[in-house]
């Protein structure tokens, strides 16, 4: 008995893991999709209707809207924040003399939430009375920043927004990478005279691919859940020109009362973490399987 | 240090150099400036009195600078009929948090090490799976998992979202924790064995001592994550085990009331305090966790 | 049915000197969480502490209740529903229809609310002929509420027509002023919009609207006109309206900065804080049109186990229909009592035109529920309207194109 439990030890260590994600996530996505045939209002309903919710779901004009902007903010927040966090992380690495109390500068946001710097936002980029009033009182009077009074543009706001949350985080983490390099490449390579620019973007940044890879991880999770920054922001307007799928969702579970509607929306929401997340998995654990 | 710094090309001036330098030190304020500006923002409202925000400029510094507002968010602001600011809530998180991290970073750590080092059939995929449930937005989880908590008997009690914050952590304290023992070279686990050592003995005397960078930055991310949870803590909770990101909101969101920023953002800056010290004080350890090996997988 | 005759018990227990045997016990879930607001639930539970009872605050505010709603429904769920909980509108009868709420008719008929409460307000505290709600409430929507030394220095009159709003705003515009503060959140602009369409459609259009969802009257001329009005305020409005609070805009009437505001009477509160006086510092008037469109407050007790729980549901609902504390919570909030018989002396001005406004309208059968704060439609309905009212004011859309979709987004939304 005591051999079969040392035998399997590991696998009875990882057994409540399991059963837990089993339940609370699969179970439960499960349940969603279940929940999502049904014409739920108030309170869940177990009998299936069939694909109503998808059809009213796609019919939904504000559907559409919080989709593109999925795609939107998704692409411009991971992007940019990639760029910014290693081009911080590159001159952050030049022996710069007080790189502790920047650092912590840089990485400080990510340890508020949104619900606690949301106002500050809105008041700065409120043009009336945030960074576009204060440009023109120094006597630019043509300046104009009124992305987030702006339909077409409120969502480049929270943009914005979740870069300063974000970038930081992405830096740290390549801030790391940039200091587990092989030291002794670069300096052969610096001894052979290459330019500085090269040694980065043929040696260093290559070297640095799983980086990348953990990086979009974090990014994209933060980015298909955004929703506490979307609300203390802009609260999906003007209109609803900046609400995301997750914004969509809980105005339906919660304040409309159809939750049947929302089920189907988290069904479409957990199909794009599925097409995201399930091609990184398979090269990640690919590799590691060899 | 890498010891990568950008030299500029042999034949420049040292003028050059140091006007190199001096940009490189203003680009790096610039963005210091970006990231401060809420911040900045924020302190000087909480310092500004009411009379003075609603006739004054909203971001400008406070021509009389007073604390009234920190004291009133701390003991005196109403968070509903109960006007003791946000302290009772403050020790509800603190309450929920500490456990909450506690047991998900050993868990996390206890998983990491057999999908890294003790692999059988399927241990990857269980890792697959665990990893596709960090991305499951929590709205959807909410009205299955308060009907489970509700069978379970700990709705709207501090085990019940403690229990809620340990499973929804697992998956990332797992990443990370695997991520770090896979560079672990896996002779080392081998040769304990042949010595004798069992499983727990492996973990807890080589594992466990090797494992402080990864340990702090999986604190501090599960530290982060519980403490300024809002939709769990609103859900599941009931009178009495409130966290106290609900009572920034009760202040913060008032529906048909006065506003009182000023009172608003100190208890904003109260309600994250913690989470500021913790970057603040382990942010050196939190590049170091990272740079010795978690980023590596 | 154990609850009905365990509430008569104990409301006529109530009634004789408070000889309750179980010691009434309260968890009050609500979303009144800032200053005057808590004051006056401060007050109900004070009274209800002087009555021998246990009163356990559970406060959850924000998007004026969506996050109480949330809390509420995975209460339920957990099958740990609060003992009263802060419900209004329709949404009272749809929580019904899921089985999860106490019948107080013992207290309400025992109390005679029918008697003292005007007959549409009434008839949202009922659930299939039971009594299942206590009102708290009447808060007025289609006020408008202006700066009087700038209508005065402008030489403007309060405008009583559309027509003469428009007037007055152009000349305001010419002057500097901006006409209307407004701050562009979906239900702020949908209550400026309810405002507009009683004006324009009139009572019984409105009810049609938005009570009936009547396609034809959703889909007529008049309706189009309603879209043309909120094109044409929306040149009245400053540009950086979008995403501002209520309040932001009440103070800029108070500036000086604006000359005008389309709010609920909870703005009297902003201005009141300020030290303005009504009447001197500024006005209030119904806005142009005829009708009055109430957002009442209410209680709701769910069905919940234990006597000292259920005889807590009864002392609550007797004391929030109560006489004092209708005065005393209105006072603070700037609303006016739900029941008619309270005597009105200590209120303002505004409250008493309010009140005059409500007995005259209730007897016209103009006296309407408001859309945009959820006491007319249920959420899937009213949410769908508000997506197209937000959307067409917030864009260059025509008001042909945002009736059209406003009878798809309802067909959609049932």
């Amino acid at each position: 008995m005591s051999k079969w439990l040392e035998d399997h030890l590991p696998k009875v260590v990882l057994a409540p893991s399991f059963i837990a994600v089993l339940v609370f996530v699969y179970g439960f996505i499960a349940w969603t999709a279940w929940v999502s045939l049904t014409r739920s209002k108030l309170l869940p309903k177990y009998e299936i209707h069939g694909f109503i919710q998808y059809d009213r779901l796609f019919a939904a004009p504000r559907w559409d809207v919080a989709m593109n902007n999925l795609f939107i903010f998704g692409a411009l927040f991971i992007v940019i924040s990639m760029v910014l966090g290693l081009l911080l992380a590159i001159l952050l690495d030049q022996n710069i003399r007080t790189e502790g109390a920047i650092r912590t500068i840089y990485l400080y946001p990510m340890a508020l939430s949104m619900i606690v710097t949301g106002t500050a936002w809105k008041w700065i980029l409120n043009p009336g009375l945030g960074v576009e009033a204060t440009v023109r009182g120094w006597g630019f009077e043509n300046f104009t920043f009124d992305w987030l009074v702006n339909p077409d543009m409120a969502i480049y706001t929270i943009v914005i927004a979740a870069i300063w949350q974000s970038s930081g985080f992405v830096m740290a983490l390549f801030l790391a990478g940039l200091r587990s390099v092989d030291t002794e490449i670069i300096r052969a390579a610096q001894v052979d005279g290459i330019p500085t620019w090269r040694v980065y973007t043929a040696i260093i940044i290559p070297s640095m691919a799983p980086i990348f890879l953990s990086a979009f991880i974090v990014l994209s999770h933060l980015a298909i859940k955004s929703f506490d920054l979307v609300i203390a922001l802009t609260g999906g307007g003007p209109g609803f020109a900046s609400d995301l799928p997750a914004t969509y969702m809980y105005a339906m579970a919660f304040s409309r009362g159809d939750i049947g509607q929302a089920a189907s929306s988290a069904m479409i929401m957990m199909a794009v973490v599925f097409a995201i997340v399930v091609p990184y998995l398979y090269s990640e654990l690919r590799a590691k399987n060899d | 240090m890498t010891d990568v710094t950008i030299h500029p090309a042999r034949s420049q001036s040292r003028l050059g150099k140091i006007a190199l330098r001096w940009l490189l030190y203003i680009i790096l304020g610039l963005f210091a400036l970006y990231y401060l500006m809420p911040l900045f923002v924020m302190v000087t409202t909480s310092l500004k009195s009411l009379e003075e925000i609603r006739t004054g400029d909203l971001i400008s510094l406070p021509r009389v600078v007073t604390f009234e507002a920190w004291t009133t968010a701390w003991s005196t602001a109403c968070t509903g009929i109960q006007c003791e600011g946000v302290r009772p809530y403050f020790w509800n998180s603190v309450l929920i948090a500490v456990p909450a991290v506690l047991i998900s970073t050993l868990v996390g750590a206890l998983n990491g090490y057999v999908v890294a080092q003790w692999r059988f059939r399927g241990s990857n995929l269980f890792f697959a799976a665990m990893l596709f449930g960090c991305f499951i937005p929590f709205q959807v989880v909410l009205l299955p998992m308060a009907r489970l908590l509700g069978i379970m008997g700990i709705a709207g009690t501090i085990p019940g979202l403690i229990f809620v914050h340990v499973i929804y952590g697992l998956g990332f304290t797992t990443l990370f924790f695997r991520n770090y023992y896979v560079s672990i070279p896996s002779e080392l686990t081998k040769a304990a064995k042949v010595d004798g050592a069992g499983f727990f003995r492996i973990f807890w005397s080589i594992f466990l001592p090797l494992s402080l960078p990864i340990i702090v930055v999986t604190v501090i991310w599960q530290f982060t994550q519980i403490w300024n949870d809002f939709l769990f803590g609103v859900s599941f909770s009931q009178a009495g085990t409130q966290p106290i990101t609900v009572a920034l909101n009760n202040i913060v969101n008032s529906t048909t009331g006065v506003k009182e920023y000023n009172v608003d953002m100190a208890t904003a800056i109260i309600a994250a305090l913690p989470t500021l010290l913790v970057y603040v004080v382990a942010g050196k350890y939190f590049i170091r966790g990272l740079t010795a090996g978690s980023v590596k997988g | 049915m154990k609850n009905v005759v365990f509430g008569a018990v104990s409301a006529a227990a109530l009634m004789s000197a408070n000889a309750v045997v179980a010691e009434p016990q309260a968890e009050v879930l609500h979303w009144w969480t800032s200053g005057g607001e808590a004051k006056s639930v401060a007050v109900l539970q004070q009274e209800f502490a002087d009555n021998g009872g246990t009163w356990t605050d559970m406060p959850v505010a924000g998007g004026g209740g969506d996050a109480a709603m949330s809390a509420l429904r995975a209460r339920v769920l957990a099958g740990n529903a609060p003992t009263a909980v802060q419900l209004k509108g329709p949404a009272i009868q749809e929580w019904y229809e899921e089985g999860v709420l106490a019948d107080i008719s013992a207290v309400a008929e025992a109390e005679g609310w029918a008697d003292v409460l005007p007959a549409s307000i009434a008839g949202h505290m009922m659930c299939e002929g039971t009594w299942c709600a206590a009102p708290v409430n009447v808060h007025r929507v289609d006020w408008i509420w202006a700066n009087a030394d700038v209508l005065e220095a402008n030489g403007i009159a309060m405008p009583t027509t559309w027509d003469e709003f428009n007037a007055a705003a152009e000349k305001l515009q010419a002057a500097g002023i901006i006409p209307l503060a407004h701050g562009g959140q979906a239900w702020q602009d949908a209550t400026v919009f309810e405002a507009v369409a009683l004006g324009i459609l009139g009572p019984d259009g409105f009810r049609k609207a938005f009570v009936e969802l009547d396609e034809a009257t959703l889909t007529s001329d008049e309706m189009i006109a309603v879209f043309d009005q909120m094109r044409t305020l929306r040149g009245y409005v400053d540009p950086n309206f979008p995403g501002r609070d209520w309040n932001l805009a009440t103070a800029m009437v108070m500036n000086g900065e604006a000359a005008f505001q389309i709010m609920g009477d909870w703005a009297k509160g902003e201005f009141l804080a300020a030290g303005k006086a009504p009447g001197e510092d500024f006005l209030c008037a119904s806005v142009p049109g005829e009708g009055f469109l109430y957002n009442v407050d209410s209680f709701a007790m769910f069905d919940v186990e234990g006597e000292d729980n259920q005889a807590g549901q009864a002392l609550l609902a007797k004391l929030i229909v109560g006489p004092s504390f209708q005065k005393v919570f209105n006072l603070n909030k700037g609303s006016i009592p739900a029941r008619v018989d309270v005597a009105l002396d200590e209120f303002d001005s505004c409250a008493h035109l309010s009140a005059k406004d409500m007995t005259a309208s209730s007897e016209g059968g103009s006296l309407l529920p408001s859309y945009a704060h959820g006491m007319a439609l249920r959420g899937a309905q009213s949410g769908a309207i508000t997506d197209v009212v937000t959307s067409h004011f917030n864009s260059d859309m025509s008001s042909e194109e945002a009736v059209k979709q406003l009878a798809t987004a309802i067909a959609n939304s049932l």
